[in-house]
């Protein structure tokens, strides 16, 4: 697993915890005393540690190489899930990807961005940036859980949408906006998860819908906090005081009313402990289909329109 | 206002007049003014009465939104809305410099209050509902002001049942307000929605340039698509691409003209031309 630098002074408490058990194993020295005590203290380190990250830190264990991919969380909290490719017009983006599947007995359309783990998945999934075509495909696959009455699940990790020339001469802008639009006009619940990045346009592209939710550790943004540092202070070293001046855990979108719940992870983050964080996921939705069902289709675009015009402060 | 209010407030005055003034350096003297594109000396006058377009070349320089209302609408019948609608600091941002400062910098620099001016106007005896962005107020970033004032400027089309226009001019979302910079795409883009479930006809006009959060939003979204004659336009700008891609792009790379090629854009029009155009597809959409 990979440690992350201000994880290693717990990750060398742990260790010496553990050399001492292997001594006190060979040797048959009683230390259950001292090690209950070093345990209850690397504990406590442990949960200090977690509870008071930057921003910055909290992004890289949104980026963690071991963070659950949407592909992941398929396997974790639906079952059935049959994957529907293409985008019919020459495409299949695959750092979009979506399908069918049932989630407590319950049918659904999920899509999702997919990132890989390894440097050869990545490359196939394009590190989660999306070309047009994906989100093309997207919406074709909304369109059709509107067609059949399925509510939609979207789960959101992403650095953005791909910044190409292909992705240009394609219209990403466009791609997305037609997106934003057509999902205003769905009558199905939708219900948009950020469970890493969630960064700019590309993100949104996916997020216009009647339940946003975050995972603890993941950041939602205008722009990375990279690209705003080498913008607003020419300097993308800044990237750290970027992110904490753009506001973008999920405590701080939950204050500012753009997100309805965070999901919380396993200490150290979703990374730490796979079946907890589905599960944490799984009930969110439930839930939040619950809520959603029993409201007609004309109330349901209501106030989804309605969540998204209070958006914005001004004065007036 | 204090009188330390009052000192800083001259201050950026001062500030923001030097700013012309080094916009004006290519000009040379008062009366003349030198195109960028084509190198010629140009008198003032006679480029204003172009349209703020070189005589010589045809170059379509950039123009604030003051000036476009002058040359979209007809004489005296654009009324503006909404200004009363003016920028907050949601999140206390500050980089290199305060947002607040930015944005009192910004409005003494363009005598606008924000990046957007909206209104009811008329082109060639058509009522219209629009929203005219001015790229000299914080490279016409969108953040909730200017979200909630084509929005607004979108439901009163709706009300009036007419015709709704946006001229763009933006570089993106606006970074000082982050998250609620990106959710005014979600919302423009909603209210564009229900101009499309009222029938409504809804024209965009992208000048140079449009990027980012205006692209992908309200400014793609229209049912007819007018690039103006010159103009950039995309979503990411290009040298995120250059860097990303590790290869130089093509000259023409995002120009009006290239989106044409790729069948991005309607129609490409000259700014002369612009007025005409948008009242004939009205006229033509009418039953
Ligand atoms: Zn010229």
């Amino acid at each position: 697993m990979t440690i992350l630098e201000f994880e290693k002074p717990l990750y060398e408490i742990e260790e010496k915890i553990e050399e001492l058990k292997k001594i006190s194993e060979s040797s048959g020295m009683d230390v259950s005393n001292q090690l209950e005590t070093f345990e209850k203290q690397a504990m406590e380190y442990k949960k200090e540690l977690y509870a008071n990250l930057t921003p910055a830190q909290r992004i890289q264990i949104a980026r963690h190489a071991d963070r659950p991919t949407f592909l992941d969380y398929i396997k974790l909290i639906t079952t059935d899930f049959i994957e529907l490719h293409g985008d019919r017009e020459g495409s299949d983006d695959r750092a979009i990807i979506g399908g069918i599947a049932k989630i407590n007995g319950q049918s659904i359309v999920i899509i999702g961005t997919q990132k890989g783990k390894t440097t050869k998945e990545n490359l196939i999934y394009n590190f989660g940036m999306p070309q047009p075509q994906g989100y093309r495909k997207a919406l074709r696959l909304f369109y059709h859980a509107n067609k059949f009455n399925l509510p939609i699940v979207t789960l959101i990790d992403t650095p953005g949408a791909y910044p190409g020339i292909k992705a240009e001469e394609t219209g990403q802008g466009t791609a997305i906006a037609v997106n934003l639009k057509e999902m205003a006009k769905l009558n199905v619940p939708i219900i948009a998860i950020i469970t890493g990045e969630g960064c700019s346009g590309g993100a949104l592209g996916l997020a216009v819908a009647d339940r946003v939710f975050m995972l603890e550790h993941s950041y939602y943004t205008v722009i990375s906090p990279e690209g705003c540092a080498s913008i607003l202070w020419r300097d993308a070293t800044k990237a750290d005081i970027a992110a904490q001046a753009l506001k973008i855990t999920s405590e701080d979108l939950l204050e500012l009313e753009i997100i309805d719940g965070i999901i919380k992870e396993p200490l150290g983050g979703a990374h730490c402990d796979y079946e907890m964080i589905g599960n944490g996921l799984k009930n969110t939705i439930i839930k939040a289909l619950d809520e959603l069902k029993n409201i007609n289709s004309t109330q349901l675009r209501e106030e989804r329109y309605n969540k998204f015009r209070r958006m914005g402060v001004f004065c007036q | 206002m204090t009188v330390k209010d009052w000192f800083e407030q001259r201050k950026e005055m001062q500030i923001a007049r030097r700013d012309k003034e080094t916009q004006i350096d290519d000009s040379i003297g008062k009366l003349w003014v030198k195109c960028y594109n084509c190198n010629t000396q140009l008198l003032r006058k006679e480029v204003e009465e172009n349209l703020e377009v070189c005589p010589k070349c045809g170059y379509h320089f950039r123009i604030n939104a003051r000036t476009r209302i002058n040359q979209l609408f007809d004489e005296g019948t654009f009324e503006e809305m909404f200004s009363n609608i003016t920028t907050a600091d949601p999140l206390n941002f500050t980089d290199t410099e305060s947002y607040k400062k930015r944005i009192n910098q910004a409005k003494a620099k363009t005598n606008m209050n924000e990046a957007v001016i909206a209104g009811i106007g008329k082109i060639d005896g058509n009522e219209v509902s629009a929203a005219i962005m001015d790229f000299e107020f914080m490279g016409g970033s969108m953040g909730s002001v200017v979200g909630e004032k084509v929005t607004l400027a979108m439901e009163e089309a709706l009300k009036r049942k007419i015709p709704m226009i946006a001229v763009t001019a933006s570089g993106g979302a606006r970074m000082q307000e982050s998250i609620l910079s990106l959710m005014q795409m979600a919302k423009t883009s909603c209210a564009v929605a229900k101009l499309n479930e009222a029938g409504l006809l809804y024209i965009t006009v992208l000048t140079e340039p449009t990027f980012g959060g205006v692209t992908a939003s309200f400014a793609t979204l229209g049912d007819i698509i007018i690039a103006e004659q010159d103009a950039r336009i995309g979503f990411a700008g290009r040298r995120v691409i250059e860097q990303t891609i590790r290869q130089s792009l093509p000259a023409d790379f995002q120009t009006a003209d290239y989106l044409m090629k790729f069948g991005q854009i309607d129609i490409i029009s000259s700014r002369a031309e612009l007025k005409s155009t948008i009242a004939k597809l009205i006229s033509l959409h009418k039953k």
